[in-house]
C-alpha cells in the first residue's frame, strides 16, 4: 500500500486583523512611532533617580491624613464644590437639550445641525482647565466662574451623547405619532423623548459625577470648591490635610457612582 | 394605562394620581435644591465683576485677533511632546490596566474577598484624582518635562481602562470558557483562547477612546510644568501674549477633532 503523506496541518489562532497587510502595517508604523516618541522624549534619569527617594518621602507626608486641623475650610471647599456640581449640572443639561435637538441630523435642518456641531465640536475640545482660566478672567475668582466652566463642558458632553441617541432613536415610532397629527412639540414629547430618557438620565448622573471630580481642579486655577482649597494646601506643604482632601473626594466619588448606579438600574 | 371616569365619559391618562404626585413631588425637591445651591453660589459671588464680563469678552476678543501665525514654528515640538504624552501614556496605562481589570472582574479575580476591593479601590482612586492633580505631586517627584506628564496620564487612566475592560471581562461567554476549559487546557491557555479573543475588540476601543480623551487632557499638564503644549499656553497666557493663546487654541481645537475623528474611524473599524 502505498503511503500517502498528509499535508501536516495545524489549527492557528486567527488573527485579529485580518488583512495581513494591514496587520504588518500597522506594526512597523508603531514600531517606528514608539522609536521616534522615545528617541525625542527627553528623560532626566539623575534627575528621577534623584527624586524617587525624595517622591518616598513626599508619600510619606501625605501619612496620616489630619482631617481635624482645616476641618472647617475642607468642608467649606466641599460644600462648594457640591453647589457647583448641582448648579452646573442642572443648567448645562437645560441648554445642552436645544443645542443637542439642533445637532441631531435627522431632525434639523442643516444650517441649524452645523451650527449646533460646531458649538459642540468648541466646547468638548477645551479641556474644563483652560476654559476655567478664560472663565475665571472675564467673571472673576469664585464658584461663579467655576459654575460657568462647568455647565460649558457639561453641554458640550451632553448634547453630544443627546444628538447621537436622537440619530440612533427608531423612526417607526416617531412616524407613527406623526400619522396620528401631533404637532412638533407633541411629536417630540411622545415620539422622541421616551426613547431617549432612559439612557439620559443614566447619563445625566454619569455627568454629575464627572463634574464633581472636574470641580476639584478648577479651583486650582482660581475657580472656587475644593480644588482652591486643595491647591492652598499644596503651596502650604500640609500634605496631611491634601491627603484628607483627597480621600473626601475619593470617598464622595465612590458614593456618588454607586448610587448612580443604583439610580440606573431603577430607571431602565 | 389607567382611565378615569369623568361624566360618564372615559378620560386617558398617562399616570395615575399618586405616580404623578410623586413625580410633581420628585420636581418640587428637586427644583429646591437647584435653587437653595444657587443661593449659596450667588451669596459667594462678586456680582460686580460678572456684570461687566462682555467688557471684558470683548476686550479680549479684540486682543485675540488677528492670531498670530509665525508663532506656528514654536509651536510643531510642544504639539509632538503633547501627542507623546497621550500616546504613551495610554500604553502605560494599558499595561497597568489589564491585571487590575482581570483582579476586578468577577469571573476572574483570584479572590473576590481580598483582591478585588484592591482592584476597585485602584480604579475609583485613579479615576477620581485629575491628571492635573497628578501631574502636581509628579512634577514633585520626577522633575519637570514630558515624563512626568507620561506618568500623570498614565496612572489616571488606569481607572477608566480597566473599569470598561473588567466590564468586558465580566460580560463575555461563558460557554466558550467552558468549552476550551473541556479540552484540558491550562489556565493560561483558558485566558489566552478563552477570555482573551471575546474581550479583544473591547479592548482596542477602549484604548483609541482612551487615546482620544487624553489627546486633550495632556494639553493642560503643561500648566503645572509637566510638558506639553500647556507649557506654551501658559507662558503666552502670562506674558499677555494673546495673539499666540488664540494660535494655541486653534492648534488645541484642530488636534482634537482630528484625534476625535481617527478615534471614531478606528472604533467604526473595530466594532
Amino acid at each position: 500500500m502505498a503511503e500517502i503523506s498528509l499535508p501536516s496541518r495545524r489549527w492557528k489562532k486567527p488573527p485579529f486583523i485580518k488583512s495581513a497587510r494591514l496587520r504588518w502595517a500597522l506594526g512597523i508604523g508603531a514600531a517606528v512611532y514608539l522609536a521616534l516618541a522615545f528617541g525625542t522624549m527627553e528623560v532626566n534619569w539623575g534627575r528621577v533617580a534623584e527624586g524617587l527617594p525624595r517622591g518616598i518621602n513626599f508619600v510619606a507626608a501625605f501619612f496620616p491624613p489630619d482631617f481635624v486641623t482645616r476641618w472647617d475650610e475642607i468642608a467649606d471647599g466641599i460644600y462648594e464644590s457640591l453647589w457647583m456640581t448641582v448648579t452646573s449640572t442642572v443648567v448645562g443639561i437645560a441648554l445642552s437639550i436645544p443645542i443637542g435637538l439642533g445637532a441631531a441630523r435627522n431632525l434639523a435642518p442643516r444650517p441649524v445641525y452645523l451650527f449646533c456641531r460646531g458649538i459642540l465640536a468648541v466646547s468638548r475640545s477645551f479641556q474644563e482647565i483652560i476654559l476655567a482660566i478664560f472663565f475665571v478672567k472675564l467673571f472673576g475668582f469664585g464658584p461663579f466662574a467655576g459654575f460657568v466652566t462647568l455647565s460649558v463642558a457639561t453641554i458640550g458632553f451632553y448634547g453630544k451623547l443627546l444628538a447621537e441617541d436622537i440619530e440612533d432613536m427608531d423612526p417607526g415610532q416617531a412616524e407613527a405619532v406623526r400619522a396620528t397629527g401631533a404637532s412638533w412639540f407633541q411629536w417630540l414629547n411622545y415620539a422622541v423623548q421616551p426613547q431617549v430618557m432612559p439612557r439620559m438620565i443614566g447619563l445625566g448622573l454619569y455627568r454629575f459625577d464627572i463634574n464633581f471630580r472636574e470641580s476639584a481642579v478648577v479651583g486650582i486655577v482660581g475657580g472656587g470648591g475644593i480644588g482652591a482649597t486643595l491647591n492652598t494646601a499644596f503651596d502650604r506643604y500640609e500634605f496631611e490635610s491634601a491627603a484628607a482632601i483627597l480621600l473626601i473626594i475619593i470617598a464622595i466619588v465612590m458614593a456618588v457612582e454607586y448610587t448612580s448606579g443604583y439610580v440606573r438600574k431603577w430607571v431602565q | 394605562m389607567p382611565v378615569l371616569q369623568a361624566d360618564g365619559r372615559k378620560i386617558w391618562q398617562r399616570r395615575e394620581r399618586g405616580k404623578q404626585l410623586a413625580i410633581w413631588g420628585g420636581w418640587l425637591i428637586a427644583t429646591a435644591i437647584f435653587v437653595y445651591c444657587w443661593q449659596l453660589i450667588s451669596e459667594k459671588t462678586t456680582w460686580f465683576f460678572v456684570l461687566d464680563a462682555h467688557v471684558q469678552a470683548a476686550d479680549l476678543a479684540e486682543r485675540m485677533v488677528p492670531p498670530k501665525f509665525s508663532y506656528m514654528e514654536q509651536l510643531w515640538q510642544p504639539l509632538w511632546d503633547t501627542i507623546n504624552i497621550a500616546t504613551l501614556g495610554t500604553l502605560l496605562a494599558l499595561v497597568l490596566a489589564v491585571p487590575v481589570a482581570f483582579c476586578a472582574a468577577r469571573n476572574t479575580t483570584p479572590s473576590r474577598a481580598f483582591v478585588r476591593p484592591v482592584a476597585l479601590f485602584i480604579i475609583v482612586s485613579s479615576r477620581s484624582i485629575n491628571s492635573l492633580i497628578w501631574a502636581l505631586m509628579l512634577v514633585a517627584i520626577v522633575g519637570p518635562g514630558v515624563f512626568a506628564g507620561v506618568i500623570a496620564i498614565g496612572l489616571r487612566s488606569i481607572g477608566f481602562c480597566a473599569k470598561l475592560l473588567y466590564e468586558a471581562i465580566e460580560e463575555i461567554d461563558e460557554t466558550q470558557v467552558e468549552a476550551v476549559t473541556a479540552t484540558g487546557a491550562s489556565g493560561p491557555q483558558v485566558l489566552s483562547y478563552g477570555i482573551v479573543p471575546q474581550i479583544m475588540p473591547a479592548f482596542a476601543g477602549i484604548s483609541v477612546f482612551r487615546w482620544d480623551i487624553n489627546i486633550r487632557e495632556s494639553t493642560v499638564l503643561g500648566l503645572v510644568g509637566a510638558g506639553g503644549i500647556g507649557l506654551q499656553l501658559n507662558a503666552s497666557i502670562l506674558s499677555l501674549a494673546w495673539t499666540e493663546v488664540s494660535l494655541i487654541l486653534i492648534v488645541i481645537i484642530c488636534t482634537v477633532i482630528l484625534s476625535e475623528w481617527v478615534s471614531a474611524k478606528v472604533r467604526h473599524a473595530i466594532i
